[in-house]
């Protein structure tokens, strides 16, 4: 059952410019959180900003109780959040959210993330190779310096592959380009994704093209994390016309076979 | 005995409101609290005053295009056009929880017509569980009905008609602060047969992105909630007690019992923490427990000895 936990700071760590990673220890959320499941942190306790900041669980330790989130720098909360020292705390409300569904008998996944949409799927790695799936991550940014995740995912035994859009790393082009000759060489049991919502419109259409079921983590404004302001909102197909679902509550995974993109 | 209970046989928290009695003043406002079930890991239901579930339509509505929220200063826009299951699904999957949770359940009604507002009236009229009706004729995010309804007095009185026909539940009316006289809007209802007023609804705003040069929501228009709008509400709540004879729940902002004190000594007989359960979701029943304590260590036996204590 998720909870608020008064979180103390274990690191709070540029890794490419505009880019963090923050380390919170939090063992009441971490014992419980799996991947795709997002926490919800306050900034600050004045009323400006006012509302929680929903991220991913980018990593976790659950024996030590730490979780760690993935983060880029884009408004006045994340830029607070980037000033925060250890040893300092947050109001941390967690583990929130629907998780990646990982069947027990998957043998090969394909990870597909662009930009910070890798976010959610470093942890995803992590569980899906201690249950023994060998991993393959497609890692995609607008240039090299923006890659994230790299080194967890080597670290791991994922064999990761690199697209960049103005080819300063790996192969130059969109994440598709360098998914489509894997999925044409080998077979998976399931691909999952996060990016921006044309990437992932993208990924899904070719999943779907090569008979491949999968899932994807989306985003929006959040206001509470729990279903009830109905913020989040997204779209998903019902029969011909569409439905809203919420993002923090129904989501935020969904089969990428539901979803109705913004592209 | 628990702590807990001393402290209530200390002091009286019981309030009437309109012929509801709350067990305490605090409630949860419409739309921000779901149907209950989404809170029941942080706050113990049946405590709570009352609360008010979330807007309900007679059939189901989609609700708005996103973006639907984005945060301002001290406060939020939403427009979420009253995205809701519909009555029936309301009745057969949200009010059995909230029975067996044994909450106190005020049911917020809207509609496209006068008659829609009537049926749904009739149709939760026959339900167990329910202690009264909230009618929303402010909501500011849905193209017919909604705000429509609450800025003229003689259509207000129109909505309020309508359902004290159909209903021998209490009748609270939610007024929007988006007119020029709230005081003339709340006269009007209460001639129809309004038991209680509630105010604030949220105050029509919007943002743009400068990035984009385009309105942020998708419905450009949206409501803004939170501790921004306080003194609006705090203001509307003290002009409004004071011209009629019905109780007031106080609606606007409200994040601590500091803020919760302000609308009862403003006139408020009751009051709805909105937004602030976004921000913490255990707020409502912190606040009721501040205020207990704030009462003992007052030596103040009774918190109505407090509405309205403010009026000079």
């Amino acid at each position: 059952m998720s909870l608020v936990e008064q979180a103390v700071i274990i690191r709070n760590e540029e890794i490419v410019p505009g880019y963090l990673e923050l380390e919170l220890r939090a063992p009441g959320i971490a014992r419980q959180a799996l991947p795709g499941q997002f926490i919800n942190i306050r900034v600050g306790s004045t009323l400006d900003p006012l509302l929680r900041r929903p991220f991913s669980v980018y990593d976790n330790d659950k024996n030590a109780g730490d979780i760690t989130i993935l983060y880029k720098v884009v408004g006045r909360g994340t830029g607070m959040m980037a000033e925060l020292d250890m040893g300092e705390t947050l109001d941390v409300l967690g583990p929130l959210g629907r998780p990646f569904s990982l069947p027990e008998n998957l043998q090969r996944v394909v990870l597909v993330g662009g930009g910070v949409g890798m976010a959610p799927l470093v942890y995803l790695a992590r569980v899906s190779c201690e249950r023994g799936a060998a991993v393959t991550a497609l890692v995609g940014a607008r240039t090299a310096s923006e890659l994230l995740g790299l080194n967890h995912l080597r670290g791991m035994g994922v064999k990761v592959m690199v697209t960049t859009d103005d080819g300063s790393q790996g192969i130059q082009g969109q994440v598709t380009d360098g998914l489509e000759p894997l999925l044409t060489e080998s077979d998976y049991d399931f691909i999952y994704c996060c990016g921006p919502e044309p990437m992932m419109a993208r990924v899904a259409d070719m999943a779907h093209r090569y008979g491949l079921k999968g899932e994807v983590a989306l985003e929006e404004n959040m206001a509470c994390g729990i279903g009830a302001c109905l913020g989040c909102a997204h779209r998903v197909k019902q029969g011909q016309d569409y439905s809203y679902v919420q993002i923090c509550h129904e989501g935020p995974v969904f089969s990428m076979s539901e979803v109705v993109f913004d592209v | 005995m628990s702590e807990r209970n001393q402290v209530q046989a200390e002091v009286n928290m019981e309030v009437n409101l309109g012929g509801i009695a709350l067990a305490n003043p605090v409630t949860v406002a419409s739309g921000t609290f779901g149907y209950g079930r989404e809170y029941e890991a942080y706050v113990d239901l049946a405590r709570l005053g009352a609360i008010i579930v979330k807007g309900t339509t007679l059939e189901p509505r989609a609700g708005n295009p996103t973006p639907r929220i984005i945060e301002t200063p001290a406060g939020m826009l939403n427009a979420v056009g009253l995205q809701n299951p519909g009555v029936d699904v309301f009745i057969q999957e949200h009010l059995p929880y909230l029975r067996e949770k044994q909450a106190t359940v005020i049911v917020n009604i809207a509609g496209n017509t006068v008659e829609e507002y009537a049926r749904l009236t009739a149709i939760l009229d026959k339900q167990d569980g329910i202690a009264g009706l909230e009618v929303n004729i402010s909501c500011p995010n849905v193209e017919k009905g909604g705000l429509q309804f609450g800025t003229d007095p003689n259509t207000a009185a129109g909505v309020v008609a309508a359902v004290r026909q159909n209903t021998s539940l209490p009748v609270i009316v939610k007024l929007s602060p988006n007119v020029t006289d709230v005081v003339a809007i709340a006269r009007a209802v209460v001639e129809a047969g309004a038991d209680a007023l509630s105010l604030i609804n949220t105050l029509l705003g919007m943002a743009i992105d400068i990035e984009t040069r385009r309105p942020v929501l998708a419905n450009i228009f949206g409501g803004l909630s939170g501790p921004a709008i306080k003194p609006v509400a705090l203001r509307m709540v003290y002009q409004v007690a004071r011209e009629v004879e019905v109780p007031i729940m106080g609606v606007g902002g409200i994040v601590n019992w500091q803020d919760a004190l302000e609308f009862i000594l403003a006139g408020a007989t009751a009051v709805s923490i909105g937004t602030g359960n976004f921000i913490n979701p255990g707020i409502s029943e912190q606040i009721i427990d501040d205020l207990e304590n704030y009462l003992v260590e007052q030596g103040i036996r009774d918190i109505r000895q407090l509405i309205g204590a403010a009026w000079l």
